[in-house]
C-alpha cells in the first residue's frame, strides 16, 4: 500500500505500508527487493512489543537491512517500538533499553535510532518530530535564525510548524514552560480546528487567542511552515508582533529558497 | 424521613413533607421553603438511555467515549451547575429505575420547581416501554404543574441514518400525542429533539431547552440584532463557555455548521488558555478574552468575553471587520447593556421580572457603521 505525503515543499514521503503477512513479505522481497530499496533516505522499522516471533521479526527486519546496505547505504534508519502501551508502566524503560541494545547491534554497520511509541500517549508525536527534525536539511540554521527573530520581537516561545502534519519542526523558548507536552497538545487543538473547518469547506489562514496574560498568534509563514508567537506582555499590540512576523517571513522564505538550491532538482525522499 | 428500597436502589434524599424532614442536609429545606427556588431541569427516562452521559457531556466536558464508563446512577444526582456556568439551574439526573408512581416521593416538590422536564428516549432500542414511561411520567407532571415545559430528546442517533432519523421522530412524536390526546390532555404539548452526544446536536437541544426557560431571552435577542445590524456582522451567538449552551443569538436562521464552528472555536480558545493563561485563575474564562480566527474564504470568526460565563462569538466577513474600532465600541455598549438586563433580574429577583429600559436605552448609543 503506497501513499504521498508533501512536506516542507520539498520532501515528498513516500509512504510505503508494507503488510505483515509472511507470504506477503517473502513476496516483496524475492520480487520487488531492489525496485523497493533504491534511493531510500530513511527507513522507519514499527515493531510489536507484544510479538511472540521475535526471531521472526528480527530475521524480517535484517533482510530490509541487507537491501538497505545494497541500494541505499546512506540511508536514515530509525525503529520504533512500538505498542508499548500495553506493556507495564514501570518495565517499559528496561523493556525499550533491552530491544534498542539488540536493534543497534544487529543493525551494524548500519546505524538506527530507536523510539519507543504508542499512539495512546505523546511518545509517537515525540518519535516523528524528531525523525521529520532529521529531515530537515538546513535545522541548524533555521534554530538560529528563530531564536534570533524570538529575541527581537521579544517573545516568550517561538515554534515552527510543518504546515501539512503541523508536528513543530522547530522551536525557541526565551521563558521556561512547565508543560513539557505543550507541544504535542497545540498540534492536536490545531488539527481538531482544522478538521472541523474542512467541514464547512474551509481552512483557517490564521488565529489569535488573547486575554489579560498573555497574546498567542499563528500565522502562515513561509510556504512550507506556520509559526506560533507566544507574548506575554499584553501591552505590546497585536499589529505590531504581526508586523514583525510579516518581516520575518521574508527573511525566512530566503532561508528556505536557498536551501532548496542546495539539493538536486527532483530529488525524492522514499521512506 | 423514609427512603424506598426498591431494585437495591435506595434514594434517601427526597423528603415526603418538608416538616417531617429529619434534617441531613438543611439546604434542601431551606431551597424548599424559600422562594428563590433555582430552576430545575428533570433529566428522566429509562435506564440506560443514556442521561448521566448527556449530563456529564454537556455540563462537564466530558468525552463522549469515556461516558461508556459510567456507572448506573443510583441516586438522584442534583447538579448544580451555576458555578462554572451562566446557567442557574439545577439538573436533576433521576435513576432510570426510581417508579415514580410510588407514592413514597413528593411528586409537589420534585415537579413544583421544575421549568424543564427532559425525557430521554433511546432511538436505538425498542421505544414502546419508553412511551409508556413518557406518557405516565408527562402525565403526573402535568398534573402537578402545568407549566412545566415537555422535551423529548430522541436519543443516540448517531447510528442511525438521515431517513432513519425522521421516520423514528415522526414516529414516537405521533404515538406520545396520539397517548395524550386519547387520555384527554389536549393542552399539553411535546417538543421534539433528535440527539446525540458524539456530536453537536446534544449541545443544540439543551440551548433550545435553556432559552426557554430564559426570561429576558427576548432582551438579548433584540439586543444582538441591533449590535449584528449595526456593526455588519452576518451572525452572532451569546455563548455560555462551560457548557457551549448558546442562550441566545441574533434574529437570522441559525446554521447548524456555523454553531459547531463557533463551538469549535471556544474550545480552541479555552484549551489555549490552559496551556498559556495565568496558572492562579480559573481555565474557563479569563479576563478580556478575545479570539480571531481568519479562515481562507474570506471569513472571520471573532469571539470576545462579556461576562465571566458568557462569550460573544460573531461570524463576519473580511471586509467587515475593517471597521474593527467600531464593531468593538459596539461590543462594549453590547456588554454594558446586557450587564443591567441582568442586573435588574438579581435587583428584582422576579424570574418573570419587567423588561430592563435601561438595557434597551444603550441600544441608542450602539453607532450605526455604516454611515461612519
Amino acid at each position: 500500500m503506497k501513499k504521498k505525503v508533501l512536506l516542507m515543499g520539498n520532501l515528498v514521503l513516500n509512504l510505503w505500508d508494507c503488510g505483515g503477512q509472511e507470504a506477503f513479505m517473502e513476496n516483496y522481497f524475492a520480487s520487488q527487493r531492489d525496485n523497493i530499496f533504491r534511493n531510500v533516505e530513511v527507513l522507519i522499522y514499527v515493531f510489536d512489543v507484544e510479538s511472540r516471533e521475535l526471531e521472526k521479526d528480527m530475521h524480517y527486519y535484517q533482510t530490509c537491512l541487507e537491501a538497505i546496505l545494497q541500494n541505499s547505504p546512506s540511508a536514515k534508519i530509525f525503529c520504533l517500538i512500538h505498542k508499548m502501551d500495553l506493556v507495564q508502566e514501570d518495565q517499559r524503560d528496561i523493556v525499550f533499553r533491552d530491544r534498542e541494545d539488540d536493534l543497534v547491534r544487529l543493525s551494524k554497520p548500519l546505524q538506527c535510532a530507536c523510539f519507543k511509541t504508542s499512539i495512546w500517549d505523546e511518545t509517537l508525536y515525540k518519535a516523528w518530530s524528531s525523525i521529520m527534525y532529521q529531515l530537515i536539511p538546513n535545522v541548524q540554521e533555521l534554530e538560529t535564525n528563530l531564536a534570533r527573530f524570538a529575541e527581537i520581537i521579544n517573545a516568550d516561545e517561538v515554534l515552527l510548524f510543518e504546515k501539512a502534519t503541523f508536528l513543530v519542526i522547530s522551536h525557541n523558548e526565551r521563558r521556561k514552560h512547565k508543560d513539557i507536552h505543550r507541544f504535542e497538545k497545540i498540534s492536536n487543538i490545531i488539527k481538531q480546528f482544522k478538521l472541523s473547518c474542512s467541514k464547512v469547506a474551509a481552512s483557517f489562514q490564521s488565529m489569535e487567542v488573547r486575554n489579560n496574560c498573555f497574546a498567542a498568534f499563528i500565522e502562515v509563514f513561509t510556504s512550507n511552515t506556520y509559526v506560533m508567537v507566544i507574548m506575554s506582555d499584553t501591552s505590546i499590540p497585536s499589529e505590531l508582533t504581526l508586523i514583525n512576523i510579516r518581516n520575518a517571513r521574508k527573511h525566512f522564505e530566503k532561508l528556505e529558497k536557498l536551501d532548496k538550491n542546495r539539493l538536486n532538482a527532483g530529488r525524492q525522499w522514499r521512506v | 424521613m423514609e427512603s424506598h428500597e426498591g431494585f437495591g436502589v435506595s434514594v434517601g434524599s427526597m423528603p415526603k413533607a418538608a416538616f417531617s424532614y429529619h434534617g441531613e442536609d438543611d439546604d434542601q429545606i431551606a431551597t424548599v421553603l424559600s422562594s428563590d427556588v433555582k430552576p430545575r431541569i428533570l433529566l428522566m427516562g429509562l435506564r440506560r438511555s443514556g442521561k448521566s452521559s448527556i449530563q456529564k457531556v454537556v455540563f462537564h466536558k466530558m468525552s463522549p467515549n469515556e461516558t461508556l464508563f459510567l456507572e448506573s446512577t443510583a441516586k438522584i444526582f442534583k447538579d448544580d451547575v451555576s458555578n462554572n456556568s451562566f446557567i442557574n439551574f439545577q439538573i436533576w439526573d433521576i435513576p432510570g429505575q426510581v417508579d415514580f408512581l410510588d407514592t413514597n416521593f413528593d411528586l409537589d416538590m420534585i415537579f413544583g420547581g421544575t421549568g424543564a422536564l427532559i425525557f430521554v428516549v433511546d432511538a436505538q432500542d425498542e421505544y414502546i416501554d419508553a412511551l409508556t414511561c413518557l406518557h405516565q411520567t408527562v402525565s403526573k407532571a402535568y398534573r402537578v404543574n402545568p407549566q412545566i415545559r415537555f422535551e423529548i430528546f430522541i436519543h443516540k442517533v448517531d447510528g442511525l441514518s438521515d431517513d432513519h432519523k425522521i421516520e423514528t421522530q415522526r414516529d414516537i412524536s405521533q404515538r406520545a400525542n396520539e397517548e395524550l390526546h386519547e387520555a384527554g390532555l389536549t393542552d399539553l404539548h411535546l417538543s421534539f429533539y433528535l440527539t446525540s452526544i458524539y456530536d453537536h446536536s446534544i449541545f443544540e437541544a439543551f440551548s433550545k431547552v435553556v432559552q426557554k426557560l430564559i426570561p429576558q431571552l427576548s432582551t438579548l435577542e433584540n439586543l444582538l440584532s441591533s449590535y449584528v445590524q449595526n456593526s455588519m456582522v452576518e451572525k452572532a451567538f451569546l455563548f455560555d463557555v462551560v457548557s457551549k449552551i448558546y442562550i441566545a443569538t441574533d434574529g437570522s436562521a441559525v446554521d447548524m455548521q456555523s454553531y459547531e464552528l463557533c463551538c469549535e472555536m471556544i474550545d480552541v480558545m479555552i484549551d489555549m488558555t490552559c496551556i498559556y493563561g495565568d496558572d492562579e485563575s480559573e481555565c474557563a474564562c479569563e479576563q478580556d478574552s478575545t479570539c480571531i480566527i481568519r479562515l481562507n474564504n474570506s471569513s472571520i470568526l471573532y469571539l470576545r468575553e462579556i461576562t465571566r460565563f458568557l462569550v460573544l462569538v460573531c461570524i463576519l466577513r473580511d471586509e467587515a471587520f475593517t471597521k474593527r474600532g467600531i464593531i468593538d465600541y459596539n461590543i462594549l455598549c453590547l456588554q454594558k447593556a446586557i450587564h443591567s438586563v441582568f442586573d435588574v433580574r438579581t435587583k428584582l429577583n422576579k424570574p418573570n421580572g419587567v423588561l430592563p429600559v435601561e438595557g434597551m436605552n444603550s441600544i441608542g448609543h450602539l453607532a450605526n457603521s455604516t454611515n461612519a
